[in-house]
């Protein structure tokens, strides 16, 4: 079954959020125009601290708490995955 | 007092030789600082240099619970020995647990064991803070020459044995444009590079080590980078395999100054008999903290075996895991320092002395290294911010 145009509507705006947020706390050494949904954070500079203020800034923004299980880099590798672990915790609270 | 059981390798007789070997040595590789070469070729003799390897390598696949106990009892006798025995086993499993079926690191594992060739490392540099986990110096690519060339040149702070090494893992930048947390490890023989110390190891402690700084540079093929990013390589296994050896090291010097202690005390009791001496009060407090030391430490190892292969691996790339293992390091750092200096008050002068059989100068001195390797300052400031995530618990 292909998904319907609303959902995918809502994780095109969701990876808009994240790429907003990405910005302001991933502190990237690199030109941010050129960070795509697919693009490598932390090889494009993300400390490991900042990959927390990253993660509180989204638990803030998108009213989720990351289990443990998720607080790992692959998780928070792109907006992508940051994307897909956010939609997962969102169905699961809904 | 044992950390672990003896296992078939810890207890070869060619093994025994060499922890007999380490302690006739211990007392003058301390006065003189310098490299404990006759207990470090009786490892290579008892074959304990290939001991981490896998056996599809050839090595007899040694766990980790294996070389912890071996890197306890080495330390018990000669903490430095210890310490290059465990720093050499965590280099060989940063390799042989990442080495993604290189042609290069296979042959080079066998190598390793036919030869038991010594491994040190080139983690730190001057002028990234200590963070290990970023790198100035970066790879350089040859792009005309033949055979994939690449070449490096490091300024590392420090490379313990550096000067008795084989062999050298060194963490670089992946290319020059590369991010300072975007790194690689590559390993490159002292033979073909270039070394040249910037100072002096004339330290307080962990004397035998010999550890000053040195810049190092290289000319090698790429095949000698581990085709595994080191962020996954320092997270799955370097860090914790470091601060599982190294407690183990810590271990081995504080159950050694308990050791005598408890020895003090019975002559003691003897010079009096029907009454305890006031030092046994100590001794008994001194057991309990004990007791705790091991189980932390035999915890913390337990709990890496069962999350080291298959799929629960993952999970040594959590928050929560970084945390547990940084808490491990922080935690048995501080024990062993507790525990020689207890030692020292319940042994008084005799304990206090540079020799004789109650002597804990040298427990003393080597324990206060272990709060400086990678600084309990610099983890608790990232135990700090990861807790700020991580919730204890759940």
């Amino acid at each position: 079954m292909l998904p319907s145009t609303e959902s995918q509507a809502t994780e095109g705006q969701n990876r808009d959020r994240i790429r907003q947020i990405v910005k302001e706390h991933a502190g990237l050494g690199v030109d941010f125009e050129k960070v795509e949904f697919s693009t490598d954070l932390y090889r494009a500079g993300m400390t490991s601290y900042a990959s927390v203020v990253l993660m509180i800034a989204l638990e803030n923004e998108f009213g989720v708490e990351f289990p443990d299980a998720m607080l790992s880099r692959s998780v928070f590798e792109s907006i992508d995955s940051i994307a897909k672990a956010i939609e997962s915790l969102q169905e699961a609270q809904s | 007092m044992r950390a672990v059981e003896a296992t078939e390798l810890t207890a070869s007789e060619a093994f025994q030789q060499a922890l007999g070997i380490a302690a006739e040595h211990a007392g003058d590789v301390d006065r003189q600082g310098r490299f404990p070469s006759e207990a470090i070729e009786a490892l290579r003799v008892a074959g304990a240099l290939g001991w981490g390897v896998p056996v599809e390598y050839g090595g007899p696949a040694a766990a980790i619970d294996e070389l912890a106990d071996a890197t306890f009892e080495l330390s018990r006798r000669c903490a430095a020995t210890g310490m290059i025995f465990a720093m050499h086993q965590i280099q060989i499993a940063s390799i042989a647990r990442h080495l993604a079926r290189s042609i290069w690191f296979t042959n080079y594992l066998r190598r390793v064991v036919r030869e038991q060739r010594l491994i040190a490392s080139a983690t730190s540099e001057v002028g990234v803070g200590g963070d290990m986990r970023r790198s100035i110096a970066a790879i350089q690519p040859l792009p005309d020459s033949p055979g994939n060339l690449v070449q490096f040149e490091k300024k590392a702070s420090t490379i313990s044995y550096g000067a008795y090494a084989d062999d050298l893992l060194t963490t670089l930048r992946c290319g020059p444009t590369a991010d300072s947390s975007d790194q690689a490890l590559i390993l490159t023989h002292f033979a073909d590079m270039e070394s040249k110390p910037t100072g002096e190891w004339d330290t307080l402690g962990m004397r035998g080590t010999c550890s000053p700084g040195f810049v190092v540079s290289a000319t090698c093929s790429a095949d000698q980078i581990i085709p595994t990013p080191f962020a996954t390589i320092a997270a799955e296994t370097m860090v914790p395999f470091s601060h599982i050896l190294w407690a183990h090291v810590w271990l081995g010097i504080a159950t050694e100054a308990f050791s005598r202690a408890q020895n003090f005390v019975r002559v003691q009791a003897r010079q009096s008999p029907g009454t305890t001496p006031p030092s046994a009060l100590r001794l008994s407090e001194l057991s309990a903290r004990m007791a705790e030391f091991r189980a932390l430490v035999k915890g913390a190892t337990q709990e890496y075996i069962s999350l080291a292969d298959g799929e629960r691996r993952p999970t040594l790339s959590t928050i929560g895991y970084a945390v547990r293992i940084n808490n491990l390091k922080i935690a048995a750092s501080e024990a062993t320092v507790e525990a020689c200096q207890s030692a020292l008050r319940i042994c008084g002068f005799a304990g206090y002395g540079n020799s004789g059989p109650y002597s804990v100068g040298r427990y003393l001195r080597d324990a206060h290294s272990a709060a400086l390797m990678i600084a309990n300052d610099r983890l608790h400031a990232t135990n700090a911010a990861l807790l700020l995530v991580y919730r204890e618990g759940k």
